[in-house]
């Protein structure tokens, strides 16, 4: 696939910029200024409203099998959430995922 | 050297030694990182310049997946900084602590406040009662300086020979599995729960709308849901 290389660098600049900017918001700029209750309320679902919806399409329709949802992904998915959920260990999740996935690859030759 | 600047070394290593068992956190993502980047076609000065500067795995994955489906840029920027918001929760609750350091350490400050950096100061420093601000800034920039090394590394090794992994790994599904190892941990409570769960129903639902917009959406419904359902749990308890 070729990439925009503009937008790249665009969204590499971008996301440098902002980020340190969020970062450095109230430390630097905004001080002891404190936070109302309904934006702390919202902020700390922001993660867990944002990535779970980017992936699930990724998970169901993967890209290295052009789009057919496959056993071994899913499965790989499955003991990736269950560990990571039960240990709440991102390292868990991370090589429970992966060894699954190799393991049902291989099963299913 | 004076002693003022003995206590802050004493500090600073006692930041690093907080923080470093989290590189084996880190390592990990940065590798999948550097793996997923050169996957889709990032050049290696793009990736490191990025990892380098952003240094925020969620929000960097983020931006991958985002430019692989050509969203617009403005999407993508969107997006990937709504994914790092947090962290002005993060610069908001820290300013108790750092917010008289001089304007120069608080770049500094800046620049290393990570999730790690973060997570580890905001238990330690509202224990050390007696720490000067050079003090509690040297034990922040410590920890930044244990994680952040290994993190861009670690993205040079996943980047460098990533490439050389042959497609049977099927290391498109890295990602996914990323995503999942950072969402699992952080499903603490109900409302946390159903704020994910709304996320994948209702982005799904709302895949049809043009530009990758509906995940905003998406998101934007999911916080909603969360927030709504903490307060309705806060108000059942009392």
């Amino acid at each position: 696939m070729t990439l925009d290389q503009t937008q790249i660098w665009i969204v590499i600049a971008g996301m440098a910029f902002g980020t340190f900017f969020i970062r450095w918001s109230f430390l630097g700029l905004l001080g002891d200024r404190e936070l109302p209750q309904w934006a702390l309320r919202h902020l700390r679902y922001t993660a867990v409203a944002i990535l779970p919806g980017l992936i699930a399409p990724l998970i169901l329709w993967p890209s290295g099998t052009g789009g057919e949802p496959d056993p071994a992904r899913l499965l790989a998915a499955l003991m990736a959430f269950a560990m990571g959920m039960w240990r709440k260990s991102a390292l868990w999740a991370i090589f429970s995922g992966l060894i699954t996935l190799y393991a049902v690859q291989y099963l299913l030759g | 050297m004076t002693s003022e600047q003995t206590i802050s070394k004493s500090a600073f290593w006692e930041g690093y030694r907080d923080c470093a068992p989290f590189i084996l956190v880190a390592a990990p993502f940065g590798l999948m990182f550097g793996v997923a980047a050169t996957e889709l076609g990032l050049s290696l000065i793009q990736t490191m310049t990025m990892t380098v500067l952003v240094i925020a795995g969620a929000a960097q994955f983020t931006a991958l997946i985002l430019i692989e489906e050509h969203a617009p840029t403005l999407i993508i920027l969107a997006t990937a900084l709504a994914v790092n918001l947090r962290m002005a929760m993060y610069s908001a609750a820290l300013v108790p602590y750092l917010g008289k350091a001089r304007g120069r350490t608080k770049l500094l400050l800046a620049y290393f406040n990570v999730d790690q950096t973060f997570g580890v100061a905001s238990v330690r420093l509202p224990l050390e009662t007696q720490w000067t601000v050079a003090q509690r800034s040297a034990y922040f920039i410590g920890g930044g300086l244990a994680i952040t090394p290994f993190w861009i590394l670690s993205t040079y090794l996943g980047a460098a020979f990533g490439a050389a992994i042959p497609p049977e790994f099927s290391l498109d599904f890295a990602m996914p599995i990323c995503f999942i190892a950072i969402i699992a941990p952080a499903l603490r409570t109900l409302p946390h729960v159903l704020a994910a769960v709304t996320s994948v129903v209702a982005a799904l639902a709302l895949s049809w709308i043009p530009f990758s917009l509906g995940l905003l959406i998406a998101a934007a419904i999911a916080m909603v849901v969360g927030a709504q359902a903490e307060l309705w749990l806060e108000r059942r308890k009392s």
